[in-house]
């Protein structure tokens, strides 16, 4: 009998997701001796054309990493899903945008302008990318950059959400385990829809930090603040984290080590928005009543959207900034 | 019907305060415009930014809150943290180009229905102002429609 | 009352109780120390300051416990560094000695199921208007002092008379509204003060004959034979003039008006609104009927048993007209002026309905909560304490065993804040939860045409 098939995909993404999955040490062999790797571009050379010619459904899974922000992106996300049985949108981007979702606070325009003529870029020929070029060898293209980032869900169904940026290895571990159990006939398929490799609560119950009643009198970065201590909350030391609105299921990797939690594994279960869960729970804690003296606190949070919505912009309510959502895709 | 455009505005408003502010306007005879559409709370402390959030996304054009003034709250001070929750919101509103007009926080009494009345209507011409908000539904894909077997 | 603990049905209140310096369990009351106590004192509480009381003295009559009280700021043995007199203690018959000059402040912590707030009001300072002369001018009184006059068994035996203490008065004039109803002072009718001016008119046309005018801006006589008693004022032939005094002086206007008048005559300068002219009568006696302000520490009392005062300082009740007994925290109610202004009727009215109210609860043994309340989803709690300090009314707690937050249902009123601010979605609130008010926005937004967003 032959292996059932798996795919990975790596759409608008860092690569970090790739990187996580390989870092499950010799749990890839596990995969290896129960998969056939049909289709892994980071791993193994296999044109979209063999995609294509592959019967429908015919992958049992597919881990998709990666939002959808070109034309290409949007492409495979469909291709995957009518190849496959079972569309696994794998890591913070695919599930809810992450930082390449941040660009949907500004228009392309301004996306454009930001890479190619702020001050940081070294363009003096004011070059822009462009969708065809006429090479000497014939035409090379490059996929057009639509007006938003979407989510994968967005754009095709997804049967399960396994969140992170990267997603821990440790849970990528277990959510293989479950995928071998499967195969193997020894569990069931959990309800579609479902989140795996990640918990229930939020990152605070994993934090090891003391915890006391907050009221929040400054909010700094890290670099304004001397020591931190390494015993008390890191909010209640004035410093951001994301850590109350952010699932479980990290083991709190961050604000254990000091850095505070920025929120890549997404909205706590139930929850719509994110950004909204943080925004009032940082906003209920300030210590002021006058409108000057609130203000003031909130002037440490210099860009409140990037940081509210650092990991689920793309997939909040409101998605992406006016005018972006505005611009013809 | 005019051409003139009719913002749609959600009110949320204190079941102690604002809501009684509405009915008495309402009891009084007092004409505001019916642009705004009600919803109670117990307290402005309710009111969770996800509301407002889900209110632009479903085609508000402006979100107006109305508490009890300060010091007067009815639950002691939790209007203080819709203040709060307010002055974070059109902040980070900004960022997605809901510029200040389209949310609005006030502080009416019980007995205020007149001047409760008033701040819809200025709310409501403001509104016009800065024109339809008009949030787009979730894009449509433009890339080829998913065919056949989608699992 | 220094400290509020827990919940309805289960306060723990502790109180602060201040010497008395006489032994409750061995002390008659037979009063002989009073009696031989040397020291004489103003009396600026009960007697309004027109009376004297001993250092060791009866609060006032009918207090309860009916027993005196040392006051160890007047008494000549806390004076003199605890030596010297001791009268008190030579005298007392008991036996053991009733007189304990060693006695110290004690805390008395109490188990009660309910409270009722009945802290009362405090008289406005009419010093704080000095055009009415108040303290300037020796025969300016307010309305406490003339009531003590009045009363029979009060300093000056019920006779109405001047400052010196024995001429009784041939014309006198009472200023209504004083600290009240006034955008300077205070907004609130303090809705006593015409009944009582009309009583002081009474009285005093009754004891000592003389002219008696009254300064009013409305007469407010509603109430069950109130007005039947304003009808009886005026057919006992007290003048009323309709204007607010602009002054109370003792200087004259000019030579003329000094040569027809003795000296140490009081000019009351005001607009009568209507004759339309301004009138300036000459009196012997100004009463100031000084309204009701409400307590001074009522704010920081509000705190510690979780309800708020309005602008005006007033404790707000749970609703104006369908609730005024009950208050939003569960277990405390008002009665009287604390939530305020009020007459006697109505006080008693409240106090007996607040007793009820009590005893209503005490019979049941169990209480039917409103609905609307906030619960924690235990399991999707993270312990983060973002929730802990949003609740006034202390529902809200920390369980560090298993590092999860918990609200009692007995305290929480359903505010909604602490639901609107978990930022794990973990705290639920009935009646109004995240889903019903979210159906109602795509309720009220649903049939409302928008562009749709097309390729």
């Amino acid at each position: 009998m032959s292996k059932p098939k798996f795919a990975m995909y790596w759409a608008s993404a860092c690569g970090g997701c790739e990187i996580a999955v390989l870092n499950i040490d010799e749990k890839i062999l596990d995969l290896d001796a129960n998969f056939e790797v049909a289709f892994w571009p980071a791993a193994m050379d296999v044109k979209y054309k063999e995609v294509e010619a592959m019967d429908d459904e015919s992958i049992l899974v597919t881990l998709f990493n990666g939002s959808i922000r070109t034309d290409e992106n949007e492409h495979m996300a469909h291709l995957l899903r009518r190849k496959s049985k079972l569309l696994v949108a794998f890591g913070s981007c695919a599930n809810e945008g992450c930082i390449p979702g941040l660009a949907n606070l500004s228009p392309r325009e301004g996306i454009f302008e930001c890479a190619y003529t702020s001050p940081s870029t070294e363009n003096p020929d004011h070059l822009r990318p462009r969708s065809a070029w006429q090479a000497p060898e014939g035409t090379l293209t490059l996929t057009p950059l639509q007006s938003v980032v979407r989510t994968l869900d967005q754009v095709v169904e997804v049967d399960y959400h396994v969140p992170g940026c990267p997603p821990e290895s440790h849970q990528i571990a277990a959510v293989l385990d479950v995928l071998i159990a499967v195969v193997k006939g020894e569990a069931e398929l959990p309800p579609k829809g479902a989140v795996l490799g990640a918990g229930d609560s939020t990152v605070c119950d994993e934090c090891t930090r003391k915890r006391d009643i907050k009221r929040i009198s400054k909010l700094s970065r890290i670099q304004e603040l001397p020591m931190l201590n390494t015993e008390d909350c890191l909010l209640e030391q004035g410093l951001m984290c994301s850590g109350p609105a952010t699932r479980s299921g990290c083991n709190s990797r961050c604000p254990n080590v000091g850095a505070p939690c920025i929120g890549c594994y997404g909205a706590a279960p139930g929850v719509l928005d994110q950004g909204a869960r943080l925004m009032t729970a940082i906003a209920s804690v300030v210590d002021e009543k006058e409108p000057a003296a609130i203000d003031k606190v909130l002037d440490g949070l210099p860009d409140p959207a990037g940081t509210f919505y650092r990991f689920s912009l793309a997939h909040s309510l409101l998605r992406a900034n006016r005018a972006a959502l505005a611009e013809k895709p | 019907m005019s051409d003139r455009f009719e913002p749609v505005i959600i009110g949320f408003t204190c079941n102690w305060c604002s809501y009684r502010a509405a009915d008495l306007a309402g009891t009084s005879r007092i004409k505001y415009p019916p642009n705004v559409r009600l919803i109670r709370l117990m307290c402005t402390g309710r009111l969770d930014p996800t509301f407002v959030l889900k209110a632009f996304s479903e085609g508000a054009d402006g979100v107006l809150i109305a508490g009890c003034h300060p010091g007067e709250c009815h639950y002691l001070e939790q209007n203080y943290k819709a203040l709060r929750r307010y002055q974070l919101m059109t902040r980070t509103l900004a960022q997605f180009g809901i510029v200040p007009e389209r949310l609005r926080l006030t502080w009416a009494s019980a007995a205020e229905g007149a001047r409760f009345a008033e701040e819809i209507a200025t709310m409501v011409e403001e509104v016009r102002q800065v024109g339809p908000l008009n949030w787009p539904t979730r894009p449509v894909p433009r890339v080829e429609q998913a065919s056949g077997g989608a699992a | 009352m220094e400290k509020v603990e827990g919940y309805v049905g289960n306060y723990t209140v502790t109180i602060k109780k201040k010497p008395r310096y006489v032994d409750e369990d061995v002390c008659t009351g037979c009063g002989i120390c009073v009696e031989k106590c040397p020291v004489l004192v103003v009396d600026d509480k009960f007697e309004a300051g027109i009376g004297y009381r001993k250092a060791i003295y009866w609060p006032f009559a009918q207090a309860v416990p009916n027993l005196p009280v040392l006051d160890p700021d007047t008494c000549t043995y806390y004076i003199g560094g605890k030596g010297g007199c001791k009268a008190c203690e030579k005298f007392c018959p008991t036996v053991p000695n009733s007189i304990l000059f060693d006695q110290k402040e004690q805390r008395v912590t109490l188990n009660v199921g309910n409270i009722i707030l009945a802290t009362g009001w405090d008289l406005f300072d009419a010093r704080r208007i000095p055009q009415y002369g108040y303290g300037r001018l020796a025969n300016v009184f307010t309305n406490l002092e003339l009531e003590r006059m009045c009363n029979a068994a009060g300093p000056t035996g019920g006779k109405v008379v001047l400052r010196d203490g024995q001429t009784a008065p041939r014309t006198v004039a009472i200023v209504h509204c004083v600290g009240s109803r006034d955008r300077n002072y205070n907004r609130h009718c303090s809705a006593i003060c015409c009944m009582q001016s009309l009583k002081t008119a009474h009285l005093v046309k009754e004891r000592t004959g003389a002219e008696v005018y009254n300064f009013y801006i409305d007469i407010r006589t509603p109430g069950k034979e109130y007005d039947e008693f304003y009808q009886r004022v005026l057919d006992d032939g007290v003048h009323f003039v309709r204007g607010k005094v602009a002054e109370v002086t003792d200087i004259p206007f000019d030579p003329a008006e000094a040569s027809r008048n003795e000296a140490g005559t009081l000019y009351v300068q005001v607009e009568d609104t209507l004759a339309g002219l301004q009138r300036r009568i000459p009196v012997d006696m100004v009463v100031l009927s000084a309204g009701l302000e409400p307590r001074r520490d009522s704010a920081a009392v509000g705190k510690t048993f979780g309800i708020a005062c309005s602008t005006s300082g007033w404790f707000i009740e749970k609703h104006a007209k369908m609730d005024p007994i009950a208050t939003m925290t569960e277990g405390v109610f008002v009665a009287g002026c604390a939530g305020g202004p009020k007459d006697i009727p109505a006080s008693v009215s409240q106090g007996a309905a607040a007793a009820a109210r009590v005893l209503n609860y005490i019979r049941q043994g169990e209480l039917a909560l409103e609905p609307v309340r906030a619960s924690v989803l235990e399991e999707q709690c993270s312990g983060c304490r973002i929730c802990n300090g949003l609740c006034p009314f202390n529902a809200i707690s920390f369980v560090e065993e298993r590092k999860v937050t918990e609200i009692n249902a007995a305290l929480c009123q359903g505010c909604g804040t602490c639901v609107a601010a978990c930022p794990a979605g973990a705290i639920q609130g009935s009646g109004f939860s995240n889903e019903q008010v979210m159906a109602q926005i795509e309720g009220l937004l649903r049939n409302f045409a928008r562009e749709p967003e097309v390729v």
